[in-house]
């Protein structure tokens, strides 16, 4: 399959990037091109422009920003250098367990988090584990750059508040305080086939053992990537015992919306969002407990 | 502005270590480009959606589907496909292993399997069955079941072992 006819260009730096959408109405961004140009081949996707950003050099960051107590990610930040980072397997585990559980191997040495971000796919990993992780982006427009939370990112499926001239050029993960765990579950029929169902989890408790924050993402799960917010309240101020771990997956079941489709059917989904927010949870909690 | 969006752009990509220069649709794959434009048939393409990992190629030394990859997006890199395993007329130890192991039954999915091998071997010199398994995940093979595949990577990457060790041997005693 070969995609319909376009124009290319590969900007050199993020301001000539942006020129390019502005100056072109339908022009699409290239970065890891895994969710892109299948649906380019398959004529679901049709743009006249593709602005190829993979040319723009030192995109490709993942570091942490003390002074402002977050972990910043490029735009050109592959799911593989999350996979082959020390930082980010001994500080993010939900970052982690989520990277190494993308597409295939081949998959992962090309996408990128910033790119399966902006695609806004509800069956996207990386939306459910960062609406856990309160997590934010950064795009750059003509007008310079903004800084808006994950949560409210999504209007629906594939459709962003993005600015058709912005480029999505960071992604802003707060660093996990102290007697912070998490995990990402995913539940997929065989490798590189999307998640049947897959749960993202970040948990702080304070220092008396009760939770103080909680974050959970449900990825294919709904029409969007979904943040489960009656089960996320439903924890806060509650010690982790099983019966609130329990409540909280019933209440994250509940939170969730899936659709029928060759995966399953809608009691079989909303059942594995219930057992994998179980799972996560515990998973979480004996992280923060220092377990790995 | 100094970019403008072209539907056709000039490129020049190294191939097995021969450099190619053509003019190319932005919307030519790269594995068309290997196959079409430079008659390198061994690069194979199965499903054409990004699953099967028939058509991996190396891409400046990153194993990658080139069913998904824009020719022009290779432009300035060296590529290396199957065909640039084998050196002086002695099969890549690799490909030594696909053979005396049975790595192969049609043989539909070896090219892929080897450039994938090939990524893995170099970054993991001695992977154990799991990591060779997980590492060849995006490649799928509908004949063997994995199990002639997997013993074929493991001969390959103990070949691979012992030349390494031998060249390190004689540099030592020049």
């Amino acid at each position: 399959m070969i995609p319909a006819s376009f124009r290319y260009a590969a900007p050199q730096t993020v301001a000539e990037a942006v020129d390019l959408l502005s100056n072109h109405a339908d022009a699409k961004v290239l970065a890891g091109g895994h969710s892109l140009l299948p649906l380019m081949k398959l004529r679901l996707a049709n743009p006249r422009v593709l602005v190829d950003i993979n040319r723009i050099p030192g995109l490709d960051y993942i570091r942490e920003d003390q002074q402002a107590a977050e972990l910043r990610v490029g735009a050109l930040a592959r799911h593989i250098d999350f996979e082959r980072s020390d930082l980010i397997r001994t500080r993010y585990p939900l970052l982690w367990d989520t990277a190494c559980g993308i597409g295939d191997p081949l998959v992962r040495n090309r996408g990128t988090m910033a790119g399966s971000v902006a695609h806004a796919d509800p069956a996207s990993d990386w939306p459910a584990a960062l609406l856990a992780a309160e997590g934010e982006v950064v795009a750059t427009g003509p007008q310079g750059a903004r800084v808006l939370p994950i949560d409210g990112l999504y209007i629906a499926i594939l459709t962003t508040s993005l600015k058709p001239d912005e480029l999505l050029t960071e992604v802003r993960v707060p660093i996990p305080g102290a007697r912070t765990g998490s995990a990402y579950e995913k539940l997929e029929r065989k490798v590189g086939d999307y998640a049947v169902i897959g749960v993202g989890v970040q948990v702080t408790f304070n220092a008396a053992g009760i939770i103080a924050t909680a974050g959970i993402g449900l990825c294919n799960a709904g029409s969007t990537s979904i943040k489960a917010r009656t089960a996320e309240a439903f924890l806060v101020g509650k010690p982790a015992a099983p019966d609130n771990v329990n409540e909280a997956a019933r209440l994250a079941m509940e939170d969730s919306d899936p659709v029928e489709d060759d995966r399953g059917p809608v009691d079989y989904k909303r059942a594995m969002v219930r057992e994998l927010t179980r799972r996560a949870l515990s998973r979480a909690f004996d992280r923060a407990r220092g377990g790995n | 502005m100094a970019t403008q969006p072209a539907a056709r752009i000039a490129i020049t990509i190294r191939v097995n270590g021969q450099e190619h220069q053509a003019e190319v649709d932005a919307r030519l794959l790269l594995v068309h480009f290997l196959r079409e434009t430079l008659s390198l048939t061994g690069t194979h393409i199965g499903c054409d959606t990004s699953n099967c990992g028939a058509c991996t190629v190396l891409l400046d030394g990153t194993a990658v589907k080139s069913c998904t990859v824009l020719a022009v997006q290779a432009d300035g890199a060296n590529v290396e496909t199957v065909e640039g395993l084998e050196q002086n007329a002695q099969l890549h130890p690799l490909q030594e292993g696909f053979l005396q192991e049975h790595g192969l039954q049609c043989g539909f999915c070896t090219p892929g399997m080897l450039m994938t091998a090939t990524a893995l071997v170099k970054d993991n010199p001695s992977p154990s069955e799991q990591e060779i398994r997980r590492g060849i995940s995006g490649n799928l093979c509908r004949c063997t079941g994995y199990v002639n595949i997997v013993k074929a990577i493991q001969f390959g990457a103990a070949r691979m072992r012992e030349q390494a060790a031998v060249s390190t041997q004689e540099a030592t005693h020049a």
